[in-house]
């Protein structure tokens, strides 16, 4: 059999083919060979073949028939077999697999072997892939070696044990000894990794940590010896001495200094030092910075050296280099909470960045931007972020949607203002405005009485002007149900009001039905506010008409709608106007996680017969009671609800917990409604408690039968379930 | 550092390093989903990306992009110092490599990156003793293999010849102008 071709012979040949077919051809023709090559024991080939095997396994063919001979390789006595074995062990063989376990042994006598560069392979194949039975087995080999006064193997020995550890934690007691004098070394290399070792092992474990403390002096020492030690030729990159070793230190004494005052203390000065020394015009020293900057941020130091490292911090975002000003971002980001002030210092350079080319820098910004957002700068910020908002990539959107109603919820100088603001954003960015944004606005202008007319008007130019952006459209559809009688008074007074008639409102409205822009939702919210409106509008049979002709929509939603309505008009059109009535102030619960559901209700007109109230909730009359289905667990909260509501005649209640088991507990509160003393107002709230989710929550009311005076209750449900994240 | 990855300007891969056990599969997953992400990123762009829940270094030396993904802990700033170390000790041993040189010396790469990292994390940060050790090791290898150089005639992308050198320009201490 002829010799099987070189290695190069190999590369040249594939790469010489012009499709894809081609190569897949050559590639199969050579495997062939190599497999009857394998299958015939060949030893003098045979690294030969496994170096052309890894070729095509990065190209993406299948290699795994080469696993063995890998092994085969790892096991033979000539150091080129043994290099390419164990480079073909790492590139073929994983964890996954029982066949990796046969290495064990090789690599135990590899570990002992005179040559150092062979037991150097056996190091870097157990440290870079070896599992945990293996690790288990050779952890007392890596163990020796740690002890060794070779630094070649020293150094790989506490990588090795760094993986050690990694895959087996338990073993970490079993490397101590050997770290006693580890950083008395002047090897770099050694130094290097053993500070890489004791991070590790700082990391996992407090008590290492505590017992490592002492070191602190020691690193300091260190550090200062690369600062102020005049050029290295060995150790130099422009300029510094050492930049892997010093940032490694640096970011030991991180740890090390965490929450500890005397060690904070200890380090103080030199961390001083580095940060006023280093040199900046290359990305090698801002590394250093950098670093340093951490650490300043996480010890315990003291206030004038965070100022200096925020200062450091606010000149990254002045350097012309994106990377740099990419971490100074991120580090602000993690400081802003601490320490706030001296950021703000900063903002109108984070602001700048907002107008970032880069993707990444942007993101930053705008994060960092809503978190440095108060009452002071409140009106300057918004206009930046508002511009950003418009420019931004689709992905931001929003993001920014939701942060900049956020801060203007809790930073708004004036209602006037709010108002705009949202305005703003749901015209620019309405159709990525999040679903659980539209009830937080409705609520905020349902507030905001004073505003009311200028609101609708506002919404209803905005609706005239672009239908496309759903909770911009829903928005506006539930304010002019609500106030379409403002609107069409003209009573605005913050602007010029409007002269629009009340079938322009209508054409609008019944516009939002029939788009194909429009979705069910929608179509929804654009119903139900025709309806109010005919409480509020004269000319009802064009309601009437729209109401009817929805009956037999195709969309069950709308049709059960339409038929209630329609239901309302024809049955219980005495009932419509209180039905439709204006809403009142709502009570907002801001919850962190748990799901909690303000529900509230209000009785309205002693108007009403009792008996005619019997006839609602009667019979098969579908009772026009907006339901929606709310995530809660299954409970038969039904019954014990219903006592409750017995006893109308009352003075002042204290609250009191009706329900209270598997997580959901559901409490009453009673008061009277201000304007009329008559009408008690009970609310209800449901909480769960619970941290799952609970589904299939039903509300339903029944209202007793016997009453003290011809009153009734009317009951009107408001589901308002936010979910604020994190 | 999880892993690093060469791959040149059409995404074809030049040298893969993991250092986290992962399936064959995930691994093919990975890698092509990360290629795209980098090839698809501007020039103008800074060299970090968030993917997953790593941090992705990445840094392009004439027609081949070196790739990192390392950890939430680590400096990113240094990781791109790690990627140029490696650079310039590939381009010591070749005398001014560039992406053919690797193609065609693949496992001479792999031994290089060895001698320099290990677990994921730098074992020597003097260039000269990781060069000393590579010209040692090689010593012993049995068969020496030349360092092989195409003839240029046959190549038709001349991308390939060109030496690695950093792509991007020099940063001097200046005002940015975005």
């Amino acid at each position: 059999m002829p010799a099987p071709i070189r290695l190069r012979e190999l590369i040249r040949t594939i790469r010489t083919a012009r499709t894809q077919a081609e190569e897949r051809e050559m590639i199969q023709k050579e495997c062939a060979a190599i497999r009857s090559s394998f299958r015939e024991e060949d030893n003098t080939y045979r690294c030969r073949n496994v170096a052309k095997l890894l070729y095509m396994h990065m190209l993406g063919y299948p290699a795994h028939f080469g696993q063995l001979e890998c092994l085969k390789l790892i096991a033979s006595q000539k150091f080129t077999d043994k290099r390419i074995g164990y480079l073909g062990a790492m590139l073929l063989l994983d964890e996954r697999q029982d066949v990796h376990l046969l290495m064990t042994n090789c690599i135990k006598n590899d570990l002992n072997h005179s040559t150092q560069y062979v037991q150097g392979l056996a190091l870097c194949t157990l440290g870079c892939m070896g599992s945990s039975e293996m690790c288990r087995d050779l952890a007392g080999e890596v163990e020796k070696l740690l002890k060794t006064s070779n630094s070649y193997l020293r150094k790989k020995a506490a990588l090795c044990a760094v993986h050690v550890i990694r895959k087996v934690p338990e073993l970490m007691e079993m490397f101590l000894p050997a770290t006693k004098n580890l950083l008395s070394e002047k090897n770099h290399g050694v130094l290097h990794t053993s500070v890489v070792l004791l991070t590790e092992m700082c990391e996992r474990s407090p008590d290492m940590l505590s017992h490592f403390r002492k070191l602190v002096p020691q690193l300091v020492r260190i550090l200062k010896n690369l600062i102020m030690s005049g050029y290295s030729p060995e150790h130099d990159v422009s300029g510094i001495s050492d930049p892997f070793l010093q940032v490694r230190i640096l970011r030991l004494l991180r740890i090390l200094g965490k929450g500890d005052d005397d060690s904070s203390e200890a380090m103080n000065d030199i961390l001083a030092q580095v940060a006023t020394n280093t040199e900046t015009s290359k990305n090698v020293g801002n590394a250093i910075l950098y670093e340093t900057v951490l650490t300043i941020m996480d010890i315990k130091s003291e206030s004038g050296l965070r100022v200096l490292a925020i200062n450091i911090l606010g000149r990254f975002l002045l350097n012309n280099d994106k990377n740099i000003r990419y971490v100074a971002l991120t580090s602000l980001l993690k400081t802003v909470q601490t320490d706030h002030n001296a950021v703000q210092r900063h903002r109108s350079t984070i602001v700048d960045c907002l107008k970032d080319l880069d993707v990444s820098i942007k993101r930053r910004a705008m994060e960092l931007s809503f978190a440095l957002v108060n009452g002071n700068n409140i009106r300057g910020m918004m206009k930046e972020l508002l511009y950003f908002l418009d420019s931004c990539d689709p992905d931001f959107k929003a993001d920014c949607a939701s942060g900049i109603f956020l801060a203007a919820e809790k930073y708004a100088p004036s209602k006037r203002w709010h108002i705009d603001t949202i305005m703003r954003v749901l015209t620019t960015a309405g159709s990525y405005v999040r679903d659980d944004s539209v009830p937080n606005l409705i609520q905020l202008i349902t507030n905001s009485v004073e505003m009311h007319a200028y609101t609708v008007q506002r919404l209803y130019k905005a609706l005239l002007d672009d239908i496309s952006q759903q909770p911009l459209v829903q928005v506006a559809s539930w304010c002019i149900g609500e106030y379409g009688d403002l609107l069409v008074s003209g009573q605005c007074e913050e602007e010029e009001p409007i002269q629009v008639s009340e079938d322009e409102v209508l054409d609008v409205l019944e516009g939002l039905l029939v788009s194909n822009l429009s979705t069910p939702v929608t179509r929804g919210y654009s119903l139900t506010a025709i309806m109010k409106l005919s409480t509020r509008f004269s000319s009802l049979n064009r309601i009437k008409k729209v109401v009817s002709i929805y009956g037999s929509s195709i969309d069950v939603e709308l049709q059960q709608r339409a038929v209630e309505y329609n239901a309302l008009f024809k049955k219980y059109d005495h009932m419509r106007p209180a039905l439709l009535e204006r809403m009142p102030i709502m009570e907002k619960t801001i919850f962190s996680g748990d799901g909690i559901f303000t529900v509230c209700l209000w009785s309205v007109f002693p108007v009403l017969q009792a008996n005619d109230l019997l006839d609602l909730l009667g019979g098969n009359d579908v009772v026009p009671i907006i339901q929606t289905t709310v995530p809660t667990k299954p409970a038969s909260a039904g019954g014990e609800l219903l006592d409750l509501l017995g006893d109308l005649s009352l003075t002042v209640i204290p609250p009191m917990t009706a329900y209270n088991k598997n997580g959901l507990i559901i409490e009453f509160t009673f008061e009277r409604s201000n304007p009329n003393p008559n009408i008690a107002v009970i609310t209800i709230h449901a909480t769960n408690s619970t941290e799952a989710d609970m589904t299939e929550f039903v509300f339903q009311a029944a209202v007793p039968k016997v009453c003290s005076f011809p009153s009734c209750i009317l009951i009107n449900l408001l589901f308002m379930s936010w979910c604020i994240g994190t | 550092m999880q892993f690093m990855l060469l791959f040149s300007r059409q995404g074809k891969l030049r040298l893969q390093k993991w250092y986290v056990p992962l399936s064959d599969k995930e691994k093919k997953k990975i890698t092509r989903e990360l290629v795209q992400t980098v090839l698809a990123r501007k020039p103008k762009m800074c060299s970090f990306l968030e993917w997953r829940d790593l941090k992705i270094v990445y840094k392009r030396y004439a027609s081949l992009y070196f790739c990192c993904a390392i950890e939430d802990q680590d400096n990113e700033l240094i990781t791109l110092e790690i990627i140029h170390r490696y650079v310039e000790l590939l381009d010591k041993y070749f005398g001014s490599v560039c992406e053919l040189d690797i193609i065609f010396n693949f496992e001479k790469a792999y031994f290089i990156l060895d001698e320099f990292l290990l677990g994921g994390e730098a074992q020597e940060t003097s260039k000269k003793n990781v060069l000393k050790a590579i010209e040692q090791a090689d010593l012993l290898q049995e068969v020496r293999h030349m360092k092989q150089r195409l003839p240029a005639a046959s190549s038709r992308r001349s991308d390939l010849h060109k030496p690695l050198r950093d792509d991007r320009p020099k940063h001097t201490h200046t005002q940015p102008d975005h």
